[in-house]
């Protein structure tokens, strides 16, 4: 068993609204080895992004998170704002999906870069210039000494995104939070973004987690894949685990629906029926029991729990396999 | 090709000259910028400018219509029209501008603190500014004029507090806006502290809003002082101020009504050159009228 450097045990989290309290994460646990990539996977609004935002305290006023979250040994649910002000950006940083609006447009990349170092390092204001050209140039910017210079209008999104990643890097972060990073990007420039992350990963050491909906990129990228659904861990495994035998029917519909090359024998692409379920209470019975064709009396009358069912794959389903 | 020459240019320098191209290619901003300007030389160097000092009476022209000794005529005590106006510019820039500075400094803070940290004491903030909001600028402003003291400091004073309310509504509603902005979350993510995040993220994406709203905020301080002083609750004569030029020519509407036209003129022409260059900055800073 090696070292765990993020654990996260048992979070769950609750917005209360005016229409009632939405239970966006439910007991959801993870667990980050250093170098690792994790993958957490899901639908839009399953709960993947509060998940993220919540382990460094980003969640709204309205949200009320409970469980635990540990990092390096430390817990950071209810740690103090300057505690955590001290590890965002410095031990954890993030990336985030909109690479167009995620930089200040008024200043100058190379400025902003330095402000995240000089933040966060005791280092003079030419140190920082040394630091920011390095990271532009680790995240393969080209010609680093002329970008510095230019406002972010000025830049594609690749560049910008390319930019965002080397800010979060400014002080080697232990952990990598990147939230949908590639989803605003065109493919070409997708490939481009994963190959750096991994890059990342390789030269620096640095741990990831990725959050996406697309299961090609966490094919790509991940060594460990969390599948989510309403706000709930629905299979877990390692990558090649979980595309070789996916336990889960929702996986299996999510499998179905990634579209491949010379895949056309009956053309058209697998869909889950159905929608999302609405998160304003935990239902009582299996979240994706309407949708699932396996569904049978205990899926509604009864919440699966996680459970191992090959070695090193959970699967919260009371009819896993493969099928 | 001129973007091929424009390359080696800095972004800044790049970036200035697009502005600068869209500013000059809009006449009415550009012929109010010289008026501005024109007005702003004339009241600090009025000592040099003016053909006369504004007290200095010639008792051989009485109310004497334009001359060329006179060229805007006298007033009843043989005063040099035109040498008042350019004196009384002082009075009216000045009151411009510092009741405009004096708005800024107290309600953009105020604006940026109750937008950015919500809670009560956003509550409170936006309470009290929509209250003050239901009087009129120029009410306000007479009613503050009256409990301070006729003079122009006080005047001022009293424009400058009558200008805070819809600044700090502004400059709440901007913050509100650039709080949720990606940037702002990705700052905060990486570990900023609230003053970074207010004073690097917030403050400096509002100034081109806030300078716009300057250029509204100094006409009507302007006019706020010629009223003033035309109720007698500025610049006390004397001193010239175009407020008060107005209210001395009461007497004389029939027999000399340049007396009154004039500085009224003046009033209108560099107000008027105020807000045109404020919708002129607005265009040129405003992204969405590209081109």
């Amino acid at each position: 068993m090696t070292e765990t450097l993020l654990e996260v045990q048992d979070l769950s989290v609750r917005f209360d609204t005016d229409d009632g309290a939405v239970h966006a994460v439910d007991r959801m646990s993870l667990t980050l080895e250093p170098r690792q990539v994790l993958g957490i996977v899901g639908e839009s609004g399953c709960g993947k992004s509060v998940t993220a935002l919540s382990i460094l305290g980003l969640l709204p006023k309205t949200a009320t998170v409970t469980g635990s979250v540990s990092f390096d040994g430390t817990e950071l649910l209810g740690a103090s704002r300057s505690h955590l002000r001290k590890v965002r950006g410095r031990q954890i940083s993030f990336v985030f999906q909109e690479p167009m609006t995620s930089l200040n447009p008024v200043f100058r990349i190379g400025r902003q870069i330095d402000e995240v170092v000089r933040e966060h390092m005791d280092v003079s204001k030419r140190g920082a210039r040394a630091r920011t050209l390095e990271l532009l140039d680790l995240v393969h910017i080209p010609d680093p000494s002329r970008r510095v210079d230019e406002y972010p209008h000025q830049l594609s999104g690749g560049m910008r995104q390319r930019v965002m990643i080397a800010m979060a890097l400014a002080c080697d972060p232990k952990i990598l939070i990147a939230d949908e990073p590639t989803t605003a990007l065109d493919v070409t420039i997708q490939a481009g973004i994963l190959d750096l992350l991994r890059e990342v990963r390789e030269r620096l050491g640095t741990a990831i987690v990725l959050i996406t909906h697309n299961l090609g990129v966490v094919a790509d990228l991940a060594d460990r894949v969390v599948v989510m659904y309403a706000g709930r861990k629905a299979e877990e495994a390692p990558v090649h685990e979980l595309f070789a035998h996916p336990q889960h029917p929702y996986t299996i519909g999510l499998l179905g629906a990634v579209p491949r090359a010379g895949a056309a024998r009956n053309g058209r692409l697998q869909e889950i029926p159905g929608r999302v379920p609405s998160l304003a209470e935990p239902p009582g019975h299996c979240a994706f029991a309407d949708r699932c064709p396996r569904a049978d009396e205990q899926s509604w009358s009864e919440v699966p729990e996680l459970r191992e069912v090959r070695h090193d794959h959970a699967v919260a389903c009371f009819h896993p396999g493969e099928r | 090709m001129s973007y091929v020459e424009a390359r080696p240019l800095g972004a800044r320098a790049r970036r200035r000259r697009i502005l600068r191209r869209r500013f000059l290619r809009r006449p009415a901003a550009v012929a109010s910028l010289l008026i501005v300007v024109g007005a702003i030389l004339a009241a600090v160097f009025a000592k040099w400018v003016a053909p006369y000092p504004p007290e200095e009476t010639d008792f051989e022209a009485l109310l004497a219509s334009p001359s060329r000794e006179h060229l805007l005529g006298t007033d009843d005590l043989g005063r040099d029209t035109l040498s008042r106006i350019i004196w009384g510019a002082r009075a009216s820039i000045q009151a411009g501008f510092l009741a405009t500075v004096l708005a800024m400094v107290v309600a953009v803070p105020i604006g940026l603190i109750g937008g950015y940290y919500r809670g009560w004491l956003d509550t409170v903030i936006a309470r009290v500014t929509d209250v003050l909001l239901a009087f009129p600028f120029l009410i306000l402003a007479v009613g503050l004029a009256a409990i301070l003291g006729p003079s122009l400091l006080n005047a001022t004073l009293a424009l400058g507090i009558a200008a805070i309310p819809p600044l700090i509504r502004i400059a709440r509603g901007e913050t509100l806006a650039l709080r949720e902005e990606d940037y702002v979350r990705a700052a905060v993510a990486n570990g900023a502290n609230d003053a970074v995040i207010i004073g690097r993220h917030i403050l400096p994406n509002m100034t081109s809003t806030l300078l716009v709203q300057a250029t509204l905020t100094i006409p009507a301080a302007i006019i706020g002082e010629a009223v003033l002083s035309f109720l007698g609750l500025g610049v006390q004569p004397p001193t010239p101020s175009w407020g008060v030029m107005l209210n001395a020519a009461q007497p004389y509407l029939n027999d000399a009504p340049s007396l009154a036209v004039y500085p009224g003129l003046a009033i209108v022409i560099v107000a008027l050159a105020f807000n045109l260059l404020g919708d002129g900055l607005r265009d040129v800073l405003d992204p969405k009228t590209e081109r």
